[in-house]
């Protein structure tokens, strides 16, 4: 008996166990992964969750798309999260093309887009950051020595 | 004419700079972008005035965009906390490009100057947005659009260290891990009430405090925001944010950005919630407060050993957002006073100090502490506005740093704290050591044997920085407008609930469109 109970409230809630799973799934890649390119890519999986919980909450059980239909008696699912999604769903793209690039400005700069390696490059440099202003060289410091 | 733009006023707060933005972008040239960033600034400060003017004289302002109808459609709401914030991010924009024209064409490539000024509008934009709206999912939106234009202006530091880009790149991680768990809480919220609208969801959330999925949608949004506001422990993004980016990202950022979202998180938490809500007052006991006490000594304590004055300048905006956050933390009326002053006490101190850090950069090309001997003599004005905002920090009687902390020790001694006062007042003798570092270095240390004569920062930096410096002096002895206005807000977050009638505009139009009730299951 207690079995079946327990049962449904695993089976009736698979949405959010999924969209829990995701991520969790997103966010460790974001904290356990050193490579740059893969951090973005936990980070979108994560952010990818939230959208699936958004849409799945907009889900009315038995209802048809929300376009309009020749009866009164249709059931509409709710098209409001599902719009709202649209708009964080361009976020996270704007997001990512930022992400990425500041990644290809990286690699430029370090050689490398691994986490530690970039620790290591940057280990001997003053706290300061080098001079710049008018009277200092204001040469560009592209091209790392990694 | 002028009754079209006094009608539309919210809107226009918004729509100017974010139209603003292309035009920069087309016009190519620097000198061009920064005429038009500058006049929008100026705009956008007038405009803010005039919000802020009406909204004492009539009360909260209620602008329907596209004339649908709030709980539908989306709603602009000006009341007195979000015009004072408009205030200072309009005047602080107002503020900066002047200084900006030069430091930029110091820092920045050429070729890259008009589209900085692009990515600082629609920085402006993000802010004023979220400042001035009253549905929390566009709140989102507009959080997102400041916050990816920050990336960009903190990497654009580039040219002066490549860990610039790094710094961006963690602001990045960070900052969009913060958004979508606001955005996981909104949607925990929207599913338990079915709106978006703050006022609508004050109402509907009332007898909801015991649901779980409220409460969790409470803890994500705060986590959320805690994490855009540099909250301690979860700050670590700031201080390399602030250290590599242009100066004037600096003073913008440091002025604004965490400003706007400590607005959004009291917005939250005494609007939308509100004040009796159950887990409201557990988590400001049992979390806030603590984490503000620890903010002030740990960060203040790291700022102590700073060798990178810009560096010292973040560690120490961590331990000042502690003393926003211990105000509110308080949830009493001289508290939240504390933290609305604070508010704008602290954007003109770090303003002016990030203001210094910008000029010694222009001058003498480096922020490192050790790189500030001698200049008390050659850069007489520039230091003597570092002092002036350095006495502001600690928090000495004549500046504005002493009627925040007399309004948080006011505020201790209400709820008969003794411990609270008695740590604040500890934790501004440590700022008074890292003040002091500098100070002694730059006045007390000579110039270094054969280094090259500095001169004084030019006239356009000069102003700005002294403009700031003088308002924190003038309000340090005449506090009445901010304590008035701080005043007023922490009585109406507290006691009114947030739910007041509002000045409708435009006027509401009856039967507009039966559609839109379908999106209220």
């Amino acid at each position: 008996m207690e079995d079946s109970q327990f049962l449904e409230f695993v089976i009736g809630r698979y949405n959010y166990w999924l969209v829990i799973v995701l991520m969790m799934v997103g966010l460790y890649v974001v904290v356990a992964r050193g490579n740059l390119v893969k951090k973005l890519v936990g980070l979108n999986i994560f952010q990818v969750s939230v959208f699936l919980f958004y849409i799945s909450v907009g889900k009315v059980a038995g209802g048809t798309a929300p376009i309009y239909v020749d009866d009164p008696n249709a059931l509409y699912s709710n098209p409001l999260p599902h719009v709202l999604i649209l708009t964080a769903i361009v976020v996270g793209v704007a997001t990512l093309a930022v992400g990425l690039s500041l990644v290809i400005r990286i690699q430029r700069a370090y050689g490398t887009v691994e986490e530690d390696d970039i620790q290591i490059a940057d280990a001997g440099r003053d706290a300061s950051p080098r001079a710049g202003g008018a009277s200092g060289s204001s040469a560009p410091t592209i091209g790392g020595s990694a | 004419m002028m009754e079209f733009v006094m009608l539309h006023l919210p809107a226009l707060q918004v729509v100017v700079p974010m139209l603003a933005a292309p035009i920069c972008l087309l016009l190519m040239r620097g000198g061009l972008a920064w005429m038009l960033a500058l006049v929008t600034a100026v705009l956008c400060f007038a405009m803010s005035l005039l919000l802020l003017q009406q909204v004492i004289e009539t009360g909260p302002i209620s602008y329907h965009l596209g004339g649908w109808e709030p709980p539908f459609g989306i709603e602009y709401r000006v009341d007195a906390m979000n015009a004072f914030v408009l205030v200072i991010v309009a005047a602080t924009s107002a503020l900066v490009l002047p200084f900006a024209r030069r430091s930029i064409r110091a820092e920045i490539e050429p070729s890259k100057q008009a589209l900085f000024y692009t990515v600082f509008v629609l920085c402006l934009t993000g802010l004023l947005g979220v400042t001035i709206t009253g549905d929390a999912f566009n709140v989102f939106v507009f959080l997102e659009i400041s916050s990816l234009a920050t990336y960009v202006l903190v990497a654009m530091g580039a040219r002066r260290d490549r860990r610039a880009l790094t710094a961006g790149y963690t602001y990045l991680v960070m900052g969009t891990i913060g958004a979508t768990f606001y955005v996981i809480g909104l949607g925990l919220l929207y599913q338990a009430t079915g709106t978006l609208n703050m006022e609508d969801l004050a109402v509907r959330l009332q007898p909801l405090g015991d649901l779980t999925s409220v409460r969790a949608g409470f803890a994500f949004i705060m986590v959320g925001l805690a994490l855009k506001l540099a909250m301690f422990p979860i700050h670590a993004w700031l201080p390399n944010a602030y250290t590599y980016a242009p100066s004037v990202v600096s003073i913008f950022l440091a002025a604004t950005s965490t400003k706007v979202a400590v607005y959004v998180l009291l917005r939250f938490m005494f609007t939308v919630f509100g004040y009796d809500f159950p887990v409201v007052e557990l988590s400001l006991s049992t979390v806030f407060l603590p984490l503000a006490v620890i903010a002030m000594f740990v960060a203040s304590a790291v700022a102590v050993f700073q060798t990178d004055f810009k560096r010292l300048l973040a560690y120490s905006s961590v331990a000042q957002i502690g003393y926003m956050v211990l105000g509110f933390s308080m949830a009493s009326v001289t508290g939240l006073t504390a933290t609305m002053v604070h508010l704008f006490n602290h954007a003109a101190m770090k303003a002016v100090m990030f203001m210094v850090a910008g000029a010694v950069v222009y001058r003498v090309g480096s922020t490192a502490v050790a790189s500030f001997a001698g200049l008390g003599r050659q850069m007489p004005w520039t230091m003597a506005a570092m002092v002036v905002g350095g006495l502001s920090l600690i928090g000495v009687p004549l500046t504005v740093g002493f009627i925040s902390k007399w309004y948080l020790i006011l505020g201790a001694l209400e709820t008969g704290d003794w411990i609270i006062a008695f740590m604040i007042v500890a934790s501004s003798l440590i700022a008074v050591i890292y003040v002091w570092r500098i100070v002694e270095v730059a006045y007390l240390t000579p110039a270094p044997e054969g280094a090259k004569p500095v001169s004084e920062a030019p006239l356009s930096m000069l102003i700005p920085m002294w403009t700031l410096a003088l308002v924190c002096i003038y309000f340090g002895i005449n506090a009445e407008l901010t304590a008035s206005i701080g005043q007023t807000v922490a009585e109406a977050l507290l006691n009114g609930n947030g739910v007041s009638p509002a000045v409708a505009i435009p006027e509401v139009v009856p039967a507009t469109d039966g559609a839109m009730e379908g999106a209220a299951p």
